[in-house]
């Protein structure tokens, strides 16, 4: 429309769809992170230098390889147990990758139901999703999470649990907006004239149509818990120790920061880039969508 | 505009009045009040005499009107550490909170306004780049990181504000910068994106036309217009702000509301947490209530959704 060549005809749906992946660098920059994120907490075992859990009381606080007193025998030096801080580092990336992993597929399903069941049938089902999401919205995410979490007893399965049944909304609020405007599309209406039965035309007609913006909000959503359990982990009410939770690590570390700055910026930065990767690879997505629906 | 009113905010009564159930229900399903009472070492017979003396053995239902009941007369029971009435000290406490929220919310608009217009003035350049990049860098950071990145800066290095504590307005600067970068990127897109709008406006050309310097149409003219926006989603985010400042309140040791809710958290002081709740949730259902009506009043077309 703004003068761009129109697509090729010559080429097939899928040819297309990879020509536009290929010519978005903030797609393949975040997804490349990510990728090779992923590849790490994998290859954990393989990739760590040491047990992360074993203590070495002798070894306290050793500084990382880039200070006069570093060595590579323990590359980002170790933390206040002696702990090896580069395989707790590498360790920690799983915890983090779970958190978001899982948090988005309890919270997919429960919002994109929850959307698509507004969307399709509007009226009154409509009006309660919508009063379901404008509730769920006026409560403080953290603070809630942070009190079921605590009174029940901090770890990784319940973090996962409380964050995966609070973090539904912005499904179903994108889930709701889509359906809606797939709902009204003639497809939808021939689909119906030829005497598809309603859960078939949702599974198989409106929901292939509203994937893609499905996956945008599942980063978002996945940034977004993987800090909340950061958050909760550094103040002490998340994943329990020794579980190298990124946030936790800076929390035990924050004691020490004045001395062994490496403690709290190392684990900080690890997060900051995990988030980076996934915002940039959801940015990347969303422009790939954008230039399809064209 | 009247109709509009009522129906908005009957629908915010209802979602106070259904965040009041679920925040009861919530913190007494996945906790036992009567333990907390009674300590963490009690006996069973102790724990069970508490559950009949303060009427937690009846159904969930019942001590729900019952706590209903008397909050409605303003009565929101007492600590159950501090031994003194939870209202009292929720509302002492507040006032902190509203302050920091506001000063962080100042903070993010200054920022997103000087960069987000500079960067819509100036788009594709580095300067847009710049604020780009300061956005990026406010949504990736951890807010918590962030703010001990400040300590070492401002308090270790520096040694101009003190690490924790409050009081004075040199205890509000480091709260304010980690809390308010936090919503700045919102903020920021947003003007950009509607500046960018507003300048490829006809009124906007004219005024150009007729001579006016460049810096005087975007600071008068076309500033006023790309901010209607903002106005509504500032209401929202400050209570999105008061909700984050538990984090951000504990890491300071700022005495409000968060640090309140925190210690109340780890203290196991149910009565406390649960009006806190209640109240950020009041507080978000006023100010997204005050941007509908704000939005409706600027732009009459959405009176009648």
């Amino acid at each position: 429309m703004t003068g761009s060549p129109g697509p090729d005809p010559a080429l097939t749906e899928r040819q297309r769809l990879l020509r536009r992946i290929r010519s978005n660098p903030s797609f393949l920059i975040g997804f490349g992170l990510l990728a090779l994120i992923v590849a790490v907490a994998i290859l954990a075992p393989l990739l760590a230098p040491h047990d992360p859990y074993a203590q070495d009381l002798m070894a306290r606080n050793r500084p990382p390889f880039w200070y006069a007193k570093g060595d590579w025998e323990h590359p980002l030096g170790t933390d206040q147990l002696g702990r090896d801080y580069l395989s707790r580092l590498i360790y920690g990336a799983r915890i983090s990758l779970l958190i978001g992993a899982s948090v988005i597929v309890i919270s997919g399903l429960i919002g994109t139901t929850m959307g698509l069941a507004a969307g399709y049938f509007g009226g009154w089902v409509d009006l309660v999703v919508t009063f379901l999401v404008t509730t769920r919205l006026s409560l403080p995410v953290i603070l809630v999470a942070l009190a079921v979490v605590a009174f029940i007893g901090g770890s990784l399965t319940v973090v996962i649990l409380v964050l995966g049944l609070l973090k539904w909304d912005r499904f179903a609020v994108v889930m709701r907006s889509t359906t809606q405007q797939v709902r009204s599309l003639d497809y939808i209406a021939a689909a119906e004239a030829a005497g598809a039965s309603t859960a078939r035309i949702i599974v198989s007609e409106v929901l292939p149509n509203v994937l893609p913006h499905l996956i945008v909000v599942a980063t978002l959503e996945a940034a977004s818990a993987i800090l909340l359990e950061a958050a909760l982990s550094f103040l002490g009410l998340g994943v329990q120790p020794p579980l190298p939770s990124w946030g936790l690590m800076i929390s035990e570390a924050k004691n020490y920061m004045f001395f062994s700055f490496w403690l709290i910026a190392i684990p900080g930065t690890a997060l900051a880039i995990l988030i980076f990767a996934i915002n940039l690879a959801g940015d990347g997505l969303r422009d790939i969508n954008a230039t399809s629906e064209r | 505009m009247l109709g509009f009113f009522l129906k908005r905010f009957g629908l915010a009564l209802l979602v106070a009045f259904t965040v009041s159930i679920i925040a009861f229900v919530l913190l007494r399903v996945s906790g036992d009040i009567a333990i907390a009472i009674a300590g963490e070492g009690a006996q069973q017979a102790d724990i069970e005499a508490v559950r009949r003396i303060h009427g937690l053995d009846r159904p969930l239902a019942v001590q729900y009107l019952a706590w209903l009941g008397s909050a409605l007369s303003g009565n929101f029971g007492d600590s159950l550490y501090f031994k003194t009435p939870v209202a009292a000290l929720v509302f002492d406490k507040l006032p902190v909170t509203l302050l920091l929220g506001l000063t962080a919310l100042t903070f993010a608009l200054v920022i997103a306004l000087i960069f987000g217009t500079l960067a819509a003035a100036f788009p594709n350049t580095w300067i847009d780049r710049l604020s780009l990049s300061i956005a990026v860098v406010g949504q990736v950071m951890p807010n918590f990181f962030f703010a001990l990145l400040l300590i070492m800066l401002f308090s270790i290095s520096l040694r101009w504000l003190p690490v924790s504590g409050s009081g004075t307005w040199q205890h509000l600067v480091m709260p304010t910068i980690a809390l308010g970068y936090y919503v700045a990127p919102a903020f920021m897109r947003l003007i950009r994106a509607s500046m960018i709008e507003v300048l490829a406006s006809d009124y906007i050309r004219t005024a150009r036309a007729k001579g006016l310097p460049r810096w005087m149409v975007i600071g008068k003219h076309a500033l006023r217009n790309a901010l209607v926006p903002v106005v509504a989603l500032a209401a929202v985010q400050l209570g999105f702000l008061l909700g984050g400042s538990v984090v951000i309140e504990t890491i300071f040791a700022i005495d409000g509301l968060g640090y309140l809710a925190y210690r109340s958290i780890t203290q196991k002081d149910f009565p406390v947490i649960q009006v806190i709740v209640l109240m950020l949730s009041v507080i978000y259902v006023v100010l997204t209530l005050l941007s509908d009506l704000i939005n409706a009043w600027l732009d009459p077309r959405i009176r009648v959704a």
